[in-house]
């Protein structure tokens, strides 16, 4: 049979991919010695779903190689094992070939088997150490595939079976017929059947629904007792059957009548004229009276003709063949998952629409210029809808950053394993969403960098310790939104970047030519440049030189930046600026004078009403203020954007403490207003990049609010008093070309 | 070929099912549980039914003693996709008139092995 079962492949491959991330993310956070149950109750669910999956779609190399990983598993699970390191090392080994061979699949081609040989020889080695007392099949499901799959295959236990068959008197009545069973007996070699007609009641008593034969088998087969347990397997339960070698029959029940006539018998016909010939006619008559009957029970005769004649043509099933896995399927065909709330977000904001529409045709239905008011105002609903639905669709495409930060904890595990370096992974804000193919690209950079860090950063322990820091060295991964922009920061607490090497290599590549005029910032971002590496040997994990660069292109790619900065013996800290026009934030609103602006709730520290002893007034005109043991500056907002603020001294107003790359600062507004979430604009879009404002958004009465961007309105401040004064012409002009554009 | 009716909530299992079945020359009508069958089995003569056991509205043993109760399904094979490996579910449908069972998972192999065992 040539199934061709691709449509389930694709799932498949990405439910055991999804499968083998969470093995991969479990075994991480397995301790030797102590290891959690759950984390191995779920490696094994894991382990198990692969198994099942491959078995039941044909992968029996996968599910070959996953049931060694399973009995391991099960061992440790059992608690016959407890789980090494090395125990470890290797499954994480298997869920990297795993991922090989479906990645390999997912892209139609053909998997590599060396891989799975060496690992299927280890896993043997492992599984030799323990007793052997466990009990690896602890399910019955994969028993049975099992079973299925050892048909023919173990020597017979002697040449073929004798089987006694006594079926419970209903069993037409559930479906199941004694002719077919009989066929599948004797599809597995030479069948001699011995009806017994001795219980077959008179004809006037005769019921069609009831079976009152009963069977003496003989089958010549080298098929296993199992097999034939299998063919009876529905109708064991309720009837009488005996199943005996041909060999262990004659020991043991000699005298046998039922065995020694099958001994005799050659033709079934024989049988017939041997049966009492009044039974035979009997069941012919029953026969001509009762077609139901015959079709059901099979006269002896019925039975004779087609058995013994072995003519019978049931098509054997061919093994399906793992060939076709191998066809070319375009790859740009992939799904995401989408949380049900989004969905329900969607579905809800469908309502919306729907109720909106019956309210227009309600309006249209007999419209005067009296209605033309709330026309407008249906009108403008619908079109609020419509947007809101866009950004929700968009929403979909959205995913925490964690898919792609989840795959670090290996690498830093791996890598530094392997240059014998101590290190430990921070990873914060994992939920920050990114889109999809943002995420997808932004991937391979990271990975650079995070090398780069594990390689070139962190020094060895026994150095670290030389210079006192502590042994392990930590590598940070954090993701947060920054006003319009996803920010993801890769730092470590290694030797940082040596500013002598970079520029000595900087001048003999005629980059610079001295180092005057020019700032830390711009010799660290020459690592971008082609070709640079400072790396006097190269390793294979990094310093060939052609990362940096690429690394950069990629970002920029999507419209994004990096950027270093580095201090030497204290680390570096890489950050990617990602644009994200489609977003939704947690916004803040405020209100200074008659303006309501909005600041992205993760930036905000804290706010408060300042003491007037706290502030301190700073020689040049600016003010700082004393909090938790720094000085902050105080940064007007009216002033930056050259607007009339209702305070009239810092104790009137509120101080919004927000972070600014790494740094604080306090913005001081009138009043704080709701917090909601808002959907980011996109002001270049609509309008164009104006410093101070990231984006811009709609709130709940139409009015436009804009977001603000903290990094840009420090910018601005220090800017020089004119380009002030254009910059707030500016700001006012485009408020005004919002209003008619973002407005309805 | 055979008149199969596959009966199961879950909708890849069930499209599987009927997808194996069709490659293999059959003839396939689908439901999604127990009522749904029994409507269609009423209406339809079937050469084999195909049910899961557990499904919303009526499951697969309540199905097999209503169609067991029409004289036109007196003897019509019918078989179980459970995946309880041992025990009451299939003690339950056996006494329900079930035929057998076919365990879950299974390759269409299995499954096309399995049902040859009760059609003609």
């Amino acid at each position: 049979m040539d199934i061709d079962l691709e449509q389930f492949h694709r799932i498949f491959f990405e439910e055991s991919l999804e499968n083998l991330d969470s093995m991969e993310t479990h075994l991480m956070d397995l301790q030797p010695g102590s290891e959690d149950a759950e984390f191995i109750d779920d490696i094994f669910r894991s382990a198990h779903s692969i198994k099942g999956g491959s078995a039941t779609l044909g992968f029996t190399y996968i599910s070959d190689f996953t049931h060694d990983l399973e009995t391991l598993l099960d061992h440790v699970r059992m608690g016959a094992r407890s789980i090494s390191i090395a125990d470890i090392d290797l499954l994480l080994q298997s869920v990297d070939c795993l991922r090989d061979i479906f990645s390999a699949l997912v892209d139609g081609e053909e998997p590599k088997a060396e891989e799975t040989c060496r690992l299927k020889g280890l896993f043997q080695c492992a599984l030799s150490e323990d007793n052997g007392d466990v009990d690896a099949e602890s399910d019955g499901i994969a028993t049975q595939t099992d079973k299925v799959e050892s048909n023919n295959v173990e020597a017979p236990n002697g040449k073929g079976w004798i089987i006694h068959f006594s079926p419970n008197i209903d069993i037409l009545q559930s479906g199941n017929e004694p002719l077919r069973l009989f066929r599948e007996l004797d599809e597995l070699g030479e069948l001699h059947v011995k009806a017994h007609l001795d219980e077959l009641p008179q004809i006037h008593h005769c019921d069609a629904k009831e079976c009152h034969m009963k069977w003496s088998l003989r089958l010549i087969t080298d098929a296993d007792k199992e097999v034939i347990d299998d063919i009876f397997e529905w109708v064991a339960d309720d009837s009488a059957i005996e199943i005996c070698s041909i060999t262990e029959d004659k020991a043991v029940k000699p005298e046998q009548p039922d065995a020694e006539h099958i001994e005799d018998m050659r033709l079934m016909e024989s049988s017939a004229t041997s049966t009492n010939t009044s039974y035979s006619t009997q069941s012919r008559t029953k026969a001509d009276v009762n077609p139901i009957s015959l079709a059901n029970n099979g006269t002896e005769a019925e039975i004779a003709k087609t058995v013994v004649s072995n003519k019978l043509q049931t098509a054997t099933t061919p093994s399906q063949t793992q060939a076709e896995i191998i066809s070319n399927k375009s790859k740009s065909d992939v799904s995401i998952r989408v949380s049900i709330s989004k969905i329900d977000q969607l579905i809800n904001m469908v309502g919306e629409l729907v109720i909106t529409q019956s309210m227009l045709s309600q309006i249209s239905k007999d419209f005067s210029m009296a209605d033309l008011q709330k026309l407008k105002k249906g009108l403008s609903e619908l079109e609020h809808h419509t947007r809101q639905m866009q950004d929700r669709v968009m929403q979909i495409r959205m995913l925490p950053i964690n898919y792609s930060f989840s795959r670090f904890p290996r690498t830093v595990r791996d890598l530094s394993k392997r240059l014998g370096k101590k290190i430990n992974l921070l990873i914060k804000g994992e939920q920050t969403e990114l889109d999809k193919t943002v995420m997808e690209k932004i991937g391979d950079p990271m990975v650079h960098l995070v090398r780069n860090a594990i390689d070139h950063g962190i020094e060895m322990p026994d150095q670290r310790l030389k210079l006192g820091k502590p042994e392990y060295g930590t590598i940070t991964l954090n993701a947060y939104h920054l006003g319009g922009n996803v920010v993801i920061e890769i730092s470590d607490d290694g030797a940082g970047l040596n500013k002598l090497k970079i520029i000595d290599k900087a001048i003999s590549r005629g980059l610079i030519e001295s180092t005057e005029d020019v700032s830390n910032e711009q010799i660290y971002a020459m690592i971008f440049e082609p070709g640079f590496s400072t790396v006097d040997t190269i390793s294979d994990v990094s310093g060939r030189g052609v990362g940096m660069d690429v690394v950069r292109s990629n970002i920029q790619a999507l419209n994004g930046h990096i950027n270093v900065k580095s201090k030497e013996g204290e680390g570096s800290i890489f950050t990617i600026r990602l644009p994200l026009t489609l977003a939704i934030v947690d916004g803040q609103l405020l209100r200074v004078g008659g303006n309501t602006y909005i600041l992205p709730l993760v930036s905000i520290v804290e706010s408060m009403q300042v003491n007037k002893t706290m502030v301190n007034q700073v020689a040049g005109g600016g003010q700082v203020f004393h909090w938790r043991d720094e000085y902050i500056p105080i940064i007007h907002l009216s002033e930056a954007f050259g607007i009339h603020a209702d305070y009239s001294s810092v104790t009137d107003g509120i101080l919004i403490v927000v972070d600014c790359e790494h740094e604080k600062i306090g913005l001081l507004v009138d009043e704080l207003l709701d917090q909601q979430q808002v959907v980011v604009k996109s002001l270049e879009t609509n309008y164009r990049a104006v410093d101070g404002v990231s984006s811009a958004t709609i709130l709940g009465d139409g009015t436009v609010a804009l977001i603000l961007d903290i990094l840009g309105i420090v910018k601005i401040l220090h800017m020089k008093k004119a380009k002030i004064d254009t910059h707030i012409t500016n700001l006012l002009g485009m408020h005004n070309r919002l209003d008619s554009n973002l407005m309805i | 070929m055979a008149r199969i009716l596959a009966v199961d909530d879950s909708n890849s299992m069930r499209q599987m099912v009927s997808f194996t079945l069709k490659a293999a020359g059959h003839d396939v009508v689908e439901a999604v549980d127990g009522v749904e069958a029994l409507g269609k089995a009423k209406n339809d003569t079937f050469d084999l039914v195909l049910s899961d056991v557990n499904m919303p509205n009526m499951n697969g043993i309540a199905l097999i003693r209503e169609l067991r109760a029409l004289p036109s399904y007196s003897y019509t094979p019918i078989l179980l996709l459970t995946t309880e490996s041992e025990g009451e579910i299939k003690q339950e449908g056996k006494a329900a008139g079930a035929t057998g069972w076919i365990l879950k998972p299974f390759n269409p192999d299995r499954l096309l092995k399995l049902i040859k065992k009760v059609l003609d």
